[in-house]
């Protein structure tokens, strides 16, 4: 009985110290984002500001705003038509499966693991030859096609788990392929929009290769605008750690509130299905 | 990170699904018809544009004119025969072994003290996970200034009276420093910072998939090993490791198959160091293709980039749909 106090007592005390250690690069972001120009010597790192100072967050705003606004073009349309096509070929390959779907989906799969470095070279010639090297309706293309996997992957998963009787149902009934998914698939499919929505939004958001290979000076996303700021010498420290907080807010805060269905994503088909 | 998908096909679905093998009336070819688009769109973005990127890798287009003429397999002899790549695949190996470890040691350490039936759960875990929702470029510029030799936890360090503190990743120390080819083979030191980084964003993952892994397992087993008599320790490595199995191959896969293509990460953090000691290939094809115009070597990487991935990830492809069928 007292050895397992002691336990306790010792796991509580682990789990305090690594919360402490994974909180520390948040503590670095928001000590230094609230001190001004005095404040941001190497030795006086990880004092706290002695008072609020917001220079550094109205510089880091206007450098990354309109990059930031890029990113939102970009993320929500992309994640939207994402989820669309998602929901509607994982609808057909857990519900309609013809022959050789299987395979065909094992090829699609695939995709999503392949280094991106594989098919950029092909990509850009490609986005050039349609017009849309540069812009953010090429990215939003290209973020659409290479999130097919994992989008079908979630939704065929999450529509495994609706009995086939009510489909069975459904189908002596008369309705037909869209009746069924437009009466009982779609309000089945609440909570898997929700976490394609989020996954597809999140990655989205803080991917980095096709942006910073796709796009250039006024089309790129806050995360090549955020590694311009830091990679430059002369832009103050403070500025920087304003500018990563302000670059990762959205995904925090969609974390913060939806952290459930992130993880959710994260898992996706996992051990469960 | 893209970061990155951080996802795998489940392992036999208990629920899997079902080939259905009925007649329909009509409309066969629709399902068909709504999914051609995403997968004709699949064959062209994906094996076509692999295709394209294999015969680019084979020509001679190494500068800002398109020069598609065969040149052989000239670029890949010149990649191994390169200092900065063979650094690249030295610095991928040590930085694909020591992540996985690490990631995976605090990972299940983790899970293990959330499953405990703590108090304030919910907040440990997200707490732990929520690195994850963080870009890799913020990470790196974070890290950076943690981890700079001048400031941050040498700080700390030196406040304890360590008057040589680590130099992080501007160490140019490779242990044990083997020469080998143009290279000395071993763990150049200034890698660790960069795993240390790169543990803190995706240990929190690995936490959530061995947590659902612990609570998979039906509590009945444990009992049952204990009525029989088995000790604490027994139970751990006797019921619970075995069960844990499938999770960690997939853990494995996934930890892989990201730091075999890692790039964000060390392009935002540190780039590719003095020798090109935190070099990996991602970087090196992007400099080379986009700073440098050599296409047909930017090429070359990333079918190298490909070939280490697919070795990874095809065979465990196969066996997750074979399971699922059978």
């Amino acid at each position: 009985m007292r050895l397992a106090q002691i336990n306790r007592s010792l796991l509580y005390v682990l789990l305090a110290v690594m919360a402490c250690l994974y909180l520390v690069p948040i503590y670095v972001l928001g000590a230094t984002s609230f001190k001004g120009l005095n404040e941001i010597t190497l030795d006086q790192m990880w004092r706290l500001p002695s008072h609020l100072d917001f220079s550094g967050y109205k510089i880091a705003f206007d450098k990354l705003a309109p990059n930031f606004l890029n990113s939102l073009y970009l993320a929500v349309p992309a994640t939207l038509l994402s989820a669309l096509f998602g929901s509607l070929n994982g609808y057909v390959l857990s519900k309609w499966q013809f022959r050789g779907s299987n395979a065909l989906f094992a090829l699609m799969l695939f995709g999503m693991f392949i280094p991106y470095q594989s098919i950029l070279i092909p990509l850009i010639q490609f986005l050039q030859k349609i017009h849309l090297y540069n812009s953010i309706p090429g990215l939003i293309l290209v973020h659409v096609v290479y999130g097919l996997p994992i989008c079908t992957l979630i939704f065929r998963n999450f529509y495994a788990g609706v009995p086939d009787e009510i489909m069975e149902a459904a189908k002596i009934d008369g309705t037909g392929f869209f009746g069924v998914y437009r009466y009982i698939i779609m309000p089945l499919s609440i909570t898997g929009f929700v976490v394609v929505g989020i996954w597809q939004f999140t990655n989205i958001w803080n991917e980095f290769l096709f942006a910073v290979t796709l796009t250039s000076q006024k089309q790129q996303p806050v995360m090549v605008a955020l590694q311009n700021l830091s990679g430059s010498q002369i832009v103050q420290w403070n500025v920087q750690m304003a500018g990563a907080i302000l670059a990762a807010l959205p995904t925090l805060l969609v974390y913060i509130f939806l952290g459930k269905y992130f993880v959710r994503g994260l898992l996706a088909g996992s051990i469960k299905g | 990170m893209r970061t990155e998908s951080a996802v795998y096909v489940p392992a036999g679905t208990e629920r899997g699904v079902k080939k259905p093998r009925r007649k329909r009336k009509g409309g066969r070819w629709v399902p068909f018809l709504m999914v051609l688009p995403s997968f004709a769109a699949i064959l062209v973005f994906v094996y076509g544009f692999i295709a394209w990127t294999g015969y680019v890798s084979l020509s001679n287009w190494n500068t800002l004119v398109k020069d598609l003429s065969f040149a052989g397999l000239s670029n890949f002899k010149f990649l191994f025969g390169d200092f900065r790549f063979q650094s690249d695949l030295r610095n991928t190996l040590m930085f694909t072994v020591l992540f996985i470890a690490a990631t995976m040691a605090i990972g299940i350490f983790l899970a293990m003290m959330v499953d405990a039936k703590i108090k304030a759960e919910a907040l440990f875990r997200n707490l732990f996970i929520f690195p994850m929702a963080l870009s890799f470029v913020v990470t790196g510029v974070v890290w950076q200034w943690i981890l700079n030799p001048s400031t941050g936890v040498n700080l700390i360090l030196k406040s304890f009276g360590m008057t040589d503190p680590p130099k992080w990743y501007t160490s140019t120390e490779i242990v044990p420093g083997i020469a080998w080819g143009l290279i000395d083979f071993g763990l150049p030191l200034a890698l660790i910072a960069v795993v240390i980084a790169a543990v803190w964003q995706m240990s929190g993952f690995t936490m959530a998939m061995y947590l659902a892994g612990l609570r998979a397992i039906p509590d009945e087993l444990r009992e049952a090993a204990r009525m029989d008599g088995a000790a604490e320790r027994q139970v751990f490595t006797r019921i619970i490791l075995p069960q844990l199995r499938p999770v960690t191959v997939s853990v494995v896969i996934i930890l892989g198959h990201i730091s075999l293509k890692i790039f964000d990460l060390i392009f935002a953090m540190t780039g590719p160091g003095a020798m090109f000691l935190t070099d990996v290939p991602g970087v090196y094809m992007f400099e080379t293709t986009f700073r440098g115009n050599h296409y047909a070597q930017g090429a070359a990487i990333a079918v190298i980039m490909l070939l280490f991935v697919s070795l990874l990830i095809v065979p465990y492809l196969f066996s997750s749909l074979k399971k699922e069928e059978g």
